[in-house]
């Protein structure tokens, strides 16, 4: 696994760290949306990833803003409240050769957004779509979101009686096949999700939970730094191995550390710890997130991971050149072609 | 002074023999109940009238319901070629027993009704021919039962008509060879029943009304085909190539008309693979989101949808307006306001296209009158939304969409694909310079780069917040008001981009008409009857929004200018009106809405009551 470069040092690409940020952040000091964009800007470098190469999409909130803050080299659609799951299918069917990381809040996604979300999800659009959980709606100043903590009081907003929509849960119901929650707080289990996330092929879904510092971090939010340090419990250690690189499973245990390919011949190892989780089960992924909903457990790692599914452009038969490149004679068939049409009438 | 359409005047049936025929010059009225698969046979016998040479049209006035609910197919027959809707038909062919009361008394003194005889309590008029033949024996001749014995009734009264209307046989089965794409065995099976029928009705009825088709020369080139379809091979002629839709009522059948021409049409051709991508929406936010997503990406993006689908996308029409992302828009009008007439016709969302989106938002809108306008801004609207880098919306409505029309076959379209203002990465490095929403031309329209262009100054972010030439988040009221500027300018550009209106100018007009869309073809016949009457006119057939100086001289030259439209509010003429504010007062707006195409006799009465009122008011003064 990489140990992380050092500053100004060129990647294969010949950039440097710098060269995958975006703008500077207007979004508050410590907001946990910040750690997140960083770790993009980390991942993107250490990948060498061709910044013209990813879409970087978002709808609307503080979390959909961070996408102007990475990948200044990309380009960028910041959508509608909400929207940026079919803007996302369009654009990555109008060029099916390009990757996407989309950035969305609890709000934009667990609320506005579910439908879009559910559905994006359910064709399998080749992204990866990140969820900045933070349990509140940051823009408009501290009105529960659709994640809040049942029972939980907020000065603004006072007491939220209902309960929370589980990011995770309603991805894997909707057919997702990478489905992750991590914590803002947890940089290199960011990281590696990520580069995971990047690799796979279809819609994999990062729920991180990005703590609001101005409006949802006292210690007994679920989505706070506190309650984060405190309670976060990985599910494993997780990484992530490139495909040229020999994985290291000799001086493991047996049992200890699962190994799975992705499609694209990279590596996801999960070393065990506390408990053996498997996370290739859809109902054990989903009475898992139950029970730590019940017992109150900040579980962390990767939930869900299934790469079967095919994707949207796959199920559409699209032929190699994208869309958006077909030449004028490509995009309107011969004369002959109408003729033969109209005989028909 | 009221028209009277060309009804023919009261005459006892005895008398009738006698009478002159009438030839190719009635309106055929057919009332069943929906579900019934009675479109089969009322193509077949429109199709069969027009492969005799003669100019028809055929109206389809359906209910929202699949099964049951009485629908009226009102076939023209018009040896001068006149399409519009006429309010009376002197033929009846009455199929529906839970209409045939009102069916009957609806025909006018001196017409024909051929019903279904099974049926008792059918009522009887003494100024009307009354035709009765069985269905039963023919349903047990074919051993159906349940449901497809309605099909059997069809093509009973198919054959009746047939000998009435003396339409040959042979046309009847080129007809349905047509409609069932040349599979013998459906033509056969239904030309069994019509053939029993016509033998029937020749044997059993004596024919004593004067109503006759007889063989012209009017069609013999054309072909017959629906809005609809005529829009969605213009979009695949134009080079659509991807295309999100949520299913609504008109609209669906363009979308269907894509799935079935795309996958013939488009494919690679070594790999076989699809060079296009049609995807069903979860509804219309999500389907014009893809389509902002796709057009922003660099394909030929569309859909198609009815206004309550219009609604659902306002939000980001205007993002697609702010952010300046190609994307076409077909709305295939409905009536509204709500669910409203949701399978009639009307043309009520000119204002709401026009400004659709919050802020200062103003949309390019396309008004296609013909199949053959249909085909055309098919090439049209997908090269403008490019070239003005914007929502596109072109306006059709329910009955040129969903009905049948005549038309010269389409020929290649000589208007070749445009893609606009888009610079590659070999462009923005001969030019060492690039910034996304400059107006290096003045014209307003700036250059675009498509994702995935690798040039290190390519990429920009798309937003729906403020920006400045960079793409790059501004809140500066400079940079708001310079980028707005632009927009304004650019729609400018677009005035003389847009096709222009059709004028025929009369030199001893009395006043103009302006109208767009399907009711042409009331005004045309409108204006010949006015012109018998000694009232001359001239008439501007508008294309599209914005307008140009064409139009703004037009309402210049005249005293006085009707818009003629199917909608309560006269939207087109208040558009017209702020359009041209010094010439605000000479337009009169006559507008009209029950869901129903427009016809002569309603602009005819329309105008003449203006003109009288307008006579009176100036007696007065
Ligand atoms: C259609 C629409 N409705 C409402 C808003 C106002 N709005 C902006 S952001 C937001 C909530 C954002 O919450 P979340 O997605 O959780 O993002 P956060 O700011 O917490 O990161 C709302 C309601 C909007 N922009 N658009
Ligand atoms: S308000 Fe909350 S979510 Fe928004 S930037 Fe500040 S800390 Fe982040
Ligand atoms: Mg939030």
């Amino acid at each position: 696994m990489s140990s992380g470069p050092r500053r100004g040092v060129e990647n294969k690409l010949g950039l440097t760290l710098k060269d995958y940020k975006g703008q500077p952040s207007t979004l508050c000091k410590g907001c946990g949306h910040n750690s997140i964009a960083n770790q993009i800007v980390q991942v993107a470098y250490e990948l060498d990833i061709a910044q013209h190469q990813v879409l970087r999409l978002s709808g609307i909130g503080c979390s959909s803003k961070s996408p102007a803050y990475f990948l200044g080299g990309s380009f960028g659609f910041n959508s509608l409240h909400g929207r940026m799951p079919s803007l996302a299918t369009g654009a990555l069917m109008g060029n099916h050769s390009l990757h996407a990381i989309g950035v969305s809040g609890d709000g934009d996604t667990g609320s506005i957004g579910l439908g879009q979300f559910k559905h994006l999800i359910r064709r399998n659009v080749r992204m990866v779509y990140v969820v900045e959980n933070n349990g509140v709606y940051g823009l408009t100043k501290g009105q529960f979101s659709a994640t809040a903590d049942e029972g939980q009081v907020l000065k603004y907003a006072g007491e939220n009686k209902l309960p929370p929509v589980d990011v995770c849960m309603e991805a894997i119901v909707a057919g997702a096949g990478f489905v992750a929650r991590s914590f803002s707080g947890d940089a290199k289990q960011v990281r590696e999700l990520m580069k995971a996330a990047l690799h796979f092929e279809g819609t994999a879904v990062l729920d991180i939970i990005s703590p609001c510092v101005a409006f949802n971090n006292a210690d007994t939010s679920t989505k706070s730094y506190g309650y984060g340090r405190e309670h976060e419990a990985p599910l494993h250690d997780f990484g992530w191995v490139p495909v040229a690189e020999e994985i290291e499973i000799d001086d493991q245990e047996p049992g200890e550390m699962r190994v799975v390919e992705l499609h694209d011949g990279s590596f996801i190892k999960l070393q065990k710890l506390e408990e053996d989780y498997d996370p290739s089960r859809k109902v054990e992924a989903l009475r898992r997130l139950q029970t730590a909903h019940d017992r109150q457990e900040f579980i962390t790692g990767l939930i869900y991971l299934d790469e079967a599914r095919p994707t949207l452009a796959d199920i559409s038969n699209l032929a190699d050149t994208p869309l958006a490149h077909l030449s004028a004679a490509q995009l309107r068939p011969s004369r002959q072609a109408l003729a033969a049409v109209m005989d028909e009438f | 002074m009221g028209v009277q359409e060309n009804v023919p005047a009261a005459t006892a049936v005895s008398e009738r023999p006698s009478q002159k025929p009438i030839v190719n010059d009635f309106a055929i009225v057919v009332a069943t109940a929906n579900g019934t698969g009675s479109q089969t046979a009322n193509l077949a016998l429109l199709r069969a009238i027009f492969r005799m040479g003669v100019p028809v049209n055929g109206k389809n006035i359906f209910p929202s319901n699949i099964q049951g609910l009485p629908t009226w197919y009102h076939i023209r027959v018009s040896k001068e070629g006149y399409i519009a809707r006429r309010e009376t038909s002197e033929l009846l062919v009455a199929f529906n027993e839970a209409t045939v009361h009102q069916d009957i008394r609806s025909l006018p003194p001196g017409g024909v009704c051929l019903y279904n005889e099974d049926w008792r309590n059918v009522p009887a008029r003494d100024d009307v021919t009354m035709y009765g033949i069985p269905v039963r024996p023919f349903v047990a001749e074919s051993g159906l039962k349940g449901k497809l014995s309605d099909y059997i009734a069809n093509m009973v009264y198919v054959g009746a008509l047939a000998y009435l209307l003396d339409i040959p046989l042979g046309k009847i089965d080129e007809a349905l060879e047509v409609h069932f794409k040349k599979r013998r065995n459906l033509v056969e099976s239904n030309m069994a029943v019509v053939r029993a029928a016509y033998e029937w009705a020749s044997e059993n009825i004596t024919k004593t009304d004067p109503y006759r088709v007889e063989p012209m020369n009017a069609t013999s080139s054309k072909i017959l085909i629906t809005g609809n379809e005529a829009a969605a091979l213009g979009a695949i002629f134009g080079g659509v190539s991807f295309a999100a839709w949520y299913p609504i009522t008109p609209s669906t059948s363009l979308i269907d008309a894509l799935n079935d021409y795309l996958p013939r049409l488009r494919r690679d051709p070594e790999t076989g693979k699809a060079t296009y991508a049609v995807v069903q929406a979860e509804d219309e936010l999500a389907a014009i989101g893809m389509v902002l997503g796709a057009g922003w990406s660099g394909a030929r993006a569309m859909t198609a949808t009815s206004g309550p689908g219009i609604s659902l996308m306002a939000e980001f029409a205007g993002l697609g307006y702010f952010a300046e992302v190609p994307a076409v828009i077909w709305d295939i009008q409905r009536v509204g306001p709500s669910t409203g007439l949701p399978t009639r016709t009307g043309q009520g969302d000119v204002i709401f296209t026009y400004y659709l989106g919050h802020g200062d938002t103003l949309n390019v809108i396309l008004f296609p009158s013909s199949v053959a306008e249909c085909f055309e801004f098919g090439t049209t609207a997908l090269n403008l939304a490019d070239e003005l880098q914007t929502p596109v919306f072109v306006l059709s409505d329910l009955d040129l969409g969903m009905n049948n029309w005549m038309t010269e076959p389409f020929t290649y379209p000589e208007e070749p694909i445009k893609r606009g203002k888009v610079v590659t990465a070999e462009d923005i490095r001969d030019n060492g310079r690039y910034a996304r929403y400059k107006d290096v031309d003045g014209d307003g329209i700036a250059y675009r780069t498509l994702p995935g262009n690798p040039h290190p100054l390519a990429a920009w972010f798309a937003r729906g917040t403020g920006h400045n030439e960079h793409a790059v988040y501004s809140e500066s009221p400079e940079d708001w008001e310079n980028n707005m500027a632009r927009l304004q300018r650019k729609f400018q550009t677009a005035r003389h981009l847009v096709p222009g209106p059709v004028i025929e100018e009369n030199d001893d007009a009395d006043f103009g008409i302006i109208a767009f869309g399907t009711t042409q073809y009331a005004i045309e016949e409108a204006r010949d009857r006015l012109a018998k009457t000694g009232v001359q006119t001239s008439f501007m057939r508008l294309r599209a929004l914005p307008i140009d100086d064409e139009v703004r001289d037009f309402i210049a030259r005249y005293e006085r200018v009707y818009v003629v439209e199917l909608n309560r509010d006269g939207q087109l003429h208040k558009i017209l009106q702020t359009e041209v504010p010094d010439k605000a007062t000479r337009l009169v707006s006559l507008a009209h809405l029950d869901g129903m195409p427009l016809t002569a006799r309603w602009v005819v009465e329309a105008v003449e009551a203006a003109e009288s009122q307008r006579k009176e008011q100036m007696s007065h003064e």
